[in-house]
């Protein structure tokens, strides 16, 4: 019974495996059989605009084979070539039912995909099948050139918003330096620091001014050192105590340019020391548990809270509360607003954290943006207006005017 | 120091070290080091727990957690900046005989007259370490600070200027086919008339008016005035919007520093 088994079943293996090497080879067959595909036609190749050059854009209109017809065509390979009569090399591909391909070169030369500027190339396009070698290739296009451009049409838009908020800010700079009376109206925030500073002298308290965890390149650091700049006159000026605990390098080196300066300007060089503004750590949390500890420590009358603020506005602004000091904060990360204006006495939104430094500095140069800045803003309701009657009535043309190409 | 805070300490340091034994022979046969992984969770169980003990008061175990984890990333950042920023990337491309002494692949490629222009600014901001030529590093200061508000001011154009006057072209009637159409087919559907006409309405009200509120140069008195006060209410509902949105963030880090020491330390799976 045993033998009957083990024949049965050798014979069932050897028929088994003959049955699979028939099928292979119909499978075999049928790959073999697959009839070339109708080529592309139409393949048009042209630099791609508004770049630095080293890139083309190859289009065409796709095989009519291509899930259609034989419904043979796999994908499309790329040929490129320095000369009609070859050789041609494979630069990439795209699945069927596509029929652009960006070629975006690199700009190493040595790179294999470095693609030479003002050299005539020549493109290819196969339509593959799922053999790869039964293609048919399209006629070769060329020659074309790839070249770089000196302006990007596409950010028109962003040159005439330079060039009218340039002008403007320029017009009214020179009518402030005329000495021109410029209105800004009072923001509670900045009269609050006066009331600040006066508060810390009576109470033999230290100010601590924190310049948040932003670079010395961002617009609000930038803002909160004219704010800095100010607040370290006056506290010269009443022989405060001043603390600036900084989480960047570059921005301690920069606060302690300013608050030199403006010891300097309060008549009081000698009051100033190096030590009132120094580098705690650029880990953000670390950076929060010292000046947390600072803040339960020197226990300051006043903090003020002004630039670039995360996750850690709402630890410094609830430790500061419970220290029972006055806090004042300026920021322009939305996210972070909310706590500062629930934890703080005073809270500069966005926007007022600019206006606060050009308001304390009264320099033309501040005042005159600041001005510019509003007609800025006129303008854009205007054209927002403009915009959506345009976009009620479909009027594509106005506002296609507003899209910026990358 | 006082007689009680010592003793509390004291008591806190006996506490940590059986809490390091028992983890220690927790983790026995199924750790290889054992007792160096009993450390290090029974350490991170102390550190969180230091911090934490600032929601009582200050006090000397957040104190300590306090300046290690100062000391401790201000050395990590600055040993970050000079071998990932001198030594990884300015020396392979500047000089093969520093590359070699720094044993780091030297890249002949990549070579740039242009990258001696940091080293040089580099060195003018060091120069703040001279009483007689500190001056000098304001000049580094100077080109830090100027060219990245020059290249800020046209990337701010297009993106928080261009970009969002494009975003407020709404139409404030969508798909309109009369008042009876309106009210026949009204709905609370997303995507439906009434919500999408009401969503584009607030978009064009909040910005004219958050605008409004945000004019600098003209007194907030008259219609003026109370658009404004339009506009900050806008502002504090969405403020008050992202508030609950982020506190939520900040239970879930809550809860997980919470299943850290349930979990991990004390072996509770609660």
């Amino acid at each position: 019974m045993r033998y009957i088994f083990v024949i049965f079943s050798l014979v069932f293996l050897t028929f088994s495996a003959g049955l699979a090497q028939v099928d292979t080879l119909g499978a075999d067959s049928t790959l073999l059989n697959i009839a070339p595909p109708a080529p592309i036609s139409n393949l048009t190749v042209y630099d791609k605009a508004n770049d630095h050059g080293h890139a083309l854009i190859l289009e065409w209109k796709p095989s009519p084979d291509d899930a259609a017809g034989k419904n043979t065509v796999m994908m499309y390979e790329i040929y490129r070539s320095e000369s009609p009569d070859g050789p041609f090399e494979n630069i990439g591909s795209v699945p069927s039912g596509n029929s652009r391909y960006d070629n975006i070169g690199i700009l190493e030369k040595e790179a294999r995909d470095y693609i030479p500027d003002n050299t005539d190339l020549y493109y290819r396009v196969d339509a593959v099948t799922i053999n790869p070698e039964i293609r048919t290739s399209s006629e070769i296009f060329g020659p074309v050139r790839s070249y770089s451009n000196w302006f990007h049409r596409g950010r028109v838009p962003v040159l005439f918003a330079v060039l009218i908020f340039g002008g403007l800010m320029m017009y009214f700079v020179s009518v402030a330096r005329k000495g021109a009376e410029l209105y800004v109206r009072p923001l509670a925030g900045i009269a609050a620091v006066d009331d600040a500073i006066g508060r810390a002298t009576e109470m033999g308290r230290p100010i601590l001014y924190i310049l948040g965890l932003g670079t010395a390149d961002m617009i609000s650091t930038i803002a909160s050192f004219t704010i800095l700049s100010r607040v370290a006159k006056q506290v010269a000026e009443y022989q405060t105590q001043l603390i600036v605990p900084c989480y960047d390098p570059i921005v301690m080196t920069v606060a302690q340019e300013v608050v030199k300066s403006s010891y300097l300007d309060a008549g009081h060089p000698d009051a100033y020391n190096d030590d009132m503004v120094f580098y705690i750590t650029t880990n953000q949390f670390a950076y929060v548990a010292a000046v947390n500890g600072i803040m339960m420590r020197e226990l300051p009358a006043t903090n003020v809270y002004m630039g670039k603020f995360y996750a850690e506005s709402l630890i410094l602004a609830e430790t500061g509360a419970v220290a029972g000091s006055i806090q004042i904060a300026g920021t322009d990360e939305v996210g972070q607003l909310p706590f500062f204006i629930v934890a703080c006495d005073y809270t500069l939104i966005g926007e007022e954290l600019y206006a606060a430094s050009a308001y304390l500095g009264r320099e033309p140069l501040m005042l005159g943006s600041l001005k510019a800045q509003d007609y800025a803003k006129a303008a854009v309701i205007i054209l927002s207006i403009l915009g959506i009657i345009a976009a009620n009535f479909g009027w594509t043309a106005f506002t296609n005017i507003f899209k910026v190409l990358d | 120091m006082k007689r009680t805070t010592l003793i509390l300490m004291a008591l806190v340091v006996i506490f940590f070290a059986l809490s390091w034994i028992f983890k220690a022979m927790a983790f026995k046969g199924v750790e290889e080091h054992y007792i160096l992984q009993g450390f290090l969770v029974t350490l991170a169980a102390f550190l969180t727990l230091s911090i934490m003990s600032f929601l009582y008061k200050d006090n000397p175990f957040y104190k300590f957690a306090e300046h290690l984890f100062v000391g401790i990333s201000a050395a990590f950042w600055m040993s970050m900046g000079f071998w990932s920023t001198i030594v990884g990337n300015l020396f392979p491309r500047l000089s093969e005989g520093m590359s070699n002494f720094f044993k780091v692949h030297y890249i002949p490629g990549d070579y740039n007259f242009f990258f001696y222009v940091p080293v040089i600014l580099g060195i003018l901001l060091l120069m703040r370490l001279s009483r007689n030529y500190g001056w000098i590093s304001r000049w580094s200061l100077a080109f830090i600070v100027g060219t990245t508000a020059g290249l800020n001011f046209i990337r701010y154009l297009r993106s928080d200027f261009i970009n969002q006057v494009s975003s407020t072209f709404v139409p404030l009637l969508v798909d309109w086919q009369g008042i009876g159409h309106f009210f026949s087919s009204l709905n609370l559907s997303a995507s439906g008339q009434f919500i999408m006409m009401l969503a584009n309405w607030v978009i064009f009200l909040g910005v004219m008016c958050g605008i409004i509120y945000f004019f600098f140069s003209k007194e907030h008195t008259g219609l003026f005035g109370r658009a404004s006060r339009v506009g900050i209410w806008i502002l504090m509902i969405t403020f008050g919007a992202s508030f609950g949105y982020t506190v939520m963030g900040r239970i879930s880090l809550l809860v997980g520093r919470i299943t850290f020491l349930f979990r991990d330390w004390l072996g509770l799976n609660i």
